[in-house]
C-alpha cells in the first residue's frame, strides 16, 4: 500500500522512546496514512545534526533541546519546534553502593524521599570535602536536558551548590550502570532502564525520581524541524493524530507485556523485556531488596501526558538561564515561548474529539491533586505538578522567579 | 601558512579508519595528527594537543560528552564550531552523510579546513565501501553454513542426498519465491523447535 505520507524519525534506545516506536510498529501511523521509518541514533548531536540537514523530519529529542537549538546553543542549530509531548516523568537518580551507604550512615531511608535523600547526600558531600575527598561526580545524559535541570534543582534545593560542590560530567545513557560499577562516577541521573540495570547488576541504589522531584513533569519530545513542519501541515498533523493513539495504546495496562516485548527488541533497547517493566508500572527496585511503587512514575498518555505545555519549555528556560547556558533577554524568552505548539497539537487532535487543554501554560506547582480541568470535548484531567520543595513556577512572573533562583 | 602547522587530532574508536584518516592527512603534509581511540581521559589529551581540528566518527556515543568539555574547556583554545561555516550546507551534509564530523577552533579560515574535511569525508566513504564489501562476503559465507546444516537435515531425516537435498531447497525456494538462504534458515529453526537436540 502506498502511503501518503513518509516520514523519517530518529530515536535513541531510552524507555521514553515507546510512543514513537510504538507509532509505528504497531500500525497507528500506517492507519494514518504514514510510511513512519524509524532510526536508531547514537548521540543527542547526531539527532540534532540529522534534523538540522533533513535526514530527519522529526526525533525523540530531550525536552530542552529544540529550545537550544531554537536559541543558538549548539553547533548546526536549526529552528525546531515540539508539537508533542513523549510523556512525563521515568527518570531516576541511581548512586553507587558506597554513595548510598555514606548516605544510610546520614540517615537516608529507602523511600525515594527527595527532601530525605537529598539533606543526606549534602551531609556526606560536606563530610568529604572537610576529609578533603574529591568532589563525587555525578553524570547526566546532555547538558540540554530535565536530567542536568533536575539534578541540579534537587542539589540546590538541598544546600549543594552543583557547580562547585560536585562534579557534573556527560555519559550516554547504555554507558551509565558500566561506568557507576567501573568506579568512574559515583551517581547519575537517567530514564529507564539504565537506572533498573544498575539495580539488577547490583552496583547501584535509586535515591529519589524526577516523578517525585516535579511531579508530572516534562521528559522527551518530538522535536520537529520548523522548516518541515510548516511546508508539510498535513503529513505533522496525522502524525500527531498516529502518535495520539500509540500512547494511548502504551498507557493501557493490557498492552504492557505486549509494549515491553516490543521495546526489548534489539532493534530498540535490545534489554530484556523485565527490565522494561518498572518504567511501566512504577514498582521499582531500589537496590539491597527495597522496593517502592511510585505513583505517576512514567505517564506515555494520562494526565494530558502529551501536551506541549508552553510552561514546561519556559522553566526549561529558566534552567538554562540559571546555570549559565543563556542570557535571560527579551528576545531569547520570545524564542522559547514560540518553540512548544500546543496549537498544532490542538489543531491535529480536535477532529477526534479527545479531551483537549484549554490553556497554553499552566501555573506549575499549583495543582496539589489530579483535578479534573475545563477543557474541549471530553473531560480531562491533570495530575498534581508540584515541585518537592513547594515552590510555584508562574510562567507570567518569569523575571521574578528568575531572580529569585539561586545557586544553593 | 603550509597545510603541515595544522594541528590534527582524529577520534575514531575504529582503529583501522583512523589510520587510513591519519595516512590520508600525512600525505597531505599534515606533520601534527594525533589519533585517539579510546575517549576516557580525552580532555587531558585535548589540553595537552590543543588541536585546531578534532575530526569524529557520528557512530562514536560520546559525542554528547565531547561538545559539553568543548563548550566548558577554557583553558585550551575552544574548538566551538561544528565545520568551518555554516553556510557551507554541501559539505555538511556530505560529512554528515558520509558520517564524520569536524570541530574546528574559532577563527580558522574555511580554506585552510575544507581541504582536511573533504579528505575524511572521502576515506570515510571508502572505508564504508569496504566495510560493505566485507558484510557481504560475510552474510555470503553465513548463507553457505546455514544451507550447508539444512542440506543435513533433509539427508538424515528423508535419507536423501546432498544433491538431492540441495535440490529440494532450491526447488521450495523457488515454488515460493524466497532466497534459498531463507528457506534454510526455515527449515533450521523448525528442526530446532520440533527434533530432539541436535547437540550444537
Amino acid at each position: 500500500m502506498s502511503m501518503a505520507h513518509q516520514i523519517t524519525a530518529g530515536f535513541m534506545p531510552l524507555f521514553d522512546s515507546a510512543v514513537l516506536v510504538a507509532a509505528a510498529e504497531m500500525g497507528f501511523a500506517a492507519r494514518e496514512g504514514i510510511a513512519l521509518k524509524l532510526q536508531r541514533e547514537s548521540s543527542w548531536a547526531n539527532i540534532r545534526d540529522r534534523i538540522a540537514i533533513g535526514h530527519f523530519d522529526v526525533a525523540h529529542m530531550l525536552g530542552p533541546m529544540p529550545l537550544a537549538c531554537s536559541l543558538g546553543l549548539t553547533p548546526l542549530a536549526s529552528d525546531t519546534i515540539v508539537p508533542f509531548s513523549l510523556g512525563l516523568g521515568g527518570n531516576c537518580v541511581t548512586v553507587s553502593n558506597a554513595v548510598w551507604e555514606g548516605m544510610a550512615a546520614h540517615g537516608a531511608e529507602p523511600d525515594l524521599d527527595p527532601a530525605g535523600a537529598g539533606a543526606a547526600l549534602g551531609a556526606l558531600i560536606r563530610e568529604r570535602a572537610v576529609a578533603g575527598r574529591e568532589p563525587l561526580r555525578f553524570a547526566v545524559v546532555h547538558p540540554h536536558s530535565g536530567h542536568n535541570y533536575e539534578l541540579r534543582y534537587w542539589l540546590a534545593a538541598c544546600g549543594v551548590d552543583p557547580t562547585r560542590d560536585i562534579e557534573i560530567v556527560i555519559v550516554p545513557p547504555p554507558f551509565m550502570a558500566d561506568a557507576l560499577a567501573a568506579g568512574r562516577i559515583d551517581g547519575y541521573c537517567v530514564g529507564e532502564p539504565w537506572n533498573s540495570a544498575a539495580i539488577a547488576a547490583g552496583t547501584g541504589h535509586i535515591v529519589t525520581v524526577k516523578a517525585l522531584l516535579w511531579r508530572n513533569s516534562p521528559e522527551k519530545v518530538i522535536g520537529a524541524r520548523k522548516a518541515w513542519a510548516e511546508a508539510q501541515p498535513d503529513a505533522l498533523a496525522a502524525l500527531l493524530r498516529a502518535l495520539h493513539h500509540a500512547a494511548r495504546w502504551c498507557q493501557t495496562q493490557e498492552n504492557r507485556d505486549d509494549l515491553a516485548a516490543l521495546m526489548a527488541q534489539p532493534a530498540f533497547l535490545g534489554q530484556k523485556a523485565a527490565l522494561q517493566m518498572p518504567a511501566l508500572t512504577g514498582r521499582l527496585q531500589l537496590g539491597g531488596g527495597a522496593e517502592r511503587s511510585v505513583e505517576d512514575f512514567f505517564l506515555p498518555f494520562d494526565k494530558a501526558a502529551n501536551f506541549p505545555w508552553k510552561s514546561h519549555a519556559l522553566w526549561f528556560y529558566t534552567q538554562m538561564v540559571r546555570w549559565g547556558q543563556l542570557r535571560h533577554t527579551p528576545e531569547n524568552l520570545a524564542i522559547a515561548r514560540d518553540c512548544y505548539r500546543p496549537d498544532l497539537y490542538r489543531a491535529a487532535l480536535k477532529p477526534l474529539g479527545v479531551a483537549l487543554p484549554g490553556a497554553n501554560a499552566k501555573v506549575e506547582g499549583a495543582l496539589k491533586v489530579a483535578t479534573p480541568v475545563g477543557s474541549a470535548g471530553a473531560s480531562l484531567v491533570l495530575g498534581p505538578d508540584g515541585f518537592f520543595d513547594g515552590q510555584i513556577f508562574d510562567p507570567d512572573r518569569i523575571d521574578a522567579y528568575i531572580a529569585g533562583q539561586k545557586r544553593t | 601558512m603550509a597545510a603541515g602547522s595544522l594541528t590534527i587530532l582524529v577520534i575514531d574508536e575504529n582503529r583501522i579508519r583512523a589510520s587510513i584518516i591519519e595516512a590520508g592527512l600525512r600525505d597531505a603534509g599534515h606533520r601534527h595528527v594525533t589519533v585517539v581511540h579510546d575517549v576516557a581521559g580525552i580532555a587531558r589529551r585535548i589540553a595537552e594537543i590543543e588541536p585546531d581540528v578534532i575530526v569524529i566518527d557520528l557512530e562514536n556515543p560520546n559525542r554528547d560528552m565531547l561538545e559539553n568539555m568543548f563548550q566548558l574547556t577554557r583553558a585550551v583554545k575552544r574548538p566551538i564550531a561544528m565545520f568551518v561555516d555554516r553556510s557551507d550546507q554541501a559539505s555538511i551534509e556530505a560529512a554528515v552523510d558520509a558520517g564524520v564530523s569536524a570541530y574546528v577552533v574559532d577563527g580558522l579560515k574555511k580554506e585552510r579546513i575544507k581541504p582536511i574535511l573533504d579528505m575524511a569525508i572521502s576515506r570515510f566513504n571508502a572505508f564504508s565501501r569496504m566495510a560493505r564489501e566485507l558484510e557481504e562476503a560475510r552474510s555470503e559465507l553465513e548463507n553457505r553454513k546455514v544451507i550447508d546444516r539444512a542440506k543435513g537435515i533433509l539427508m538424515k531425516s528423508r535419507g536423501l542426498s546432498e544433491e538431492a537435498a540441495y535440490a529440494l531447497l532450491r526447488k521450495t525456494a523457488m515454488n515460493q519465491n524466497r532466497k534459498i538462504a531463507d528457506i534454510a534458515q526455515s527449515l533450521v529453526t523448525a528442526a530446532g523447535l520440533l527434533g530432539p537436540p541436535e547437540g550444537e
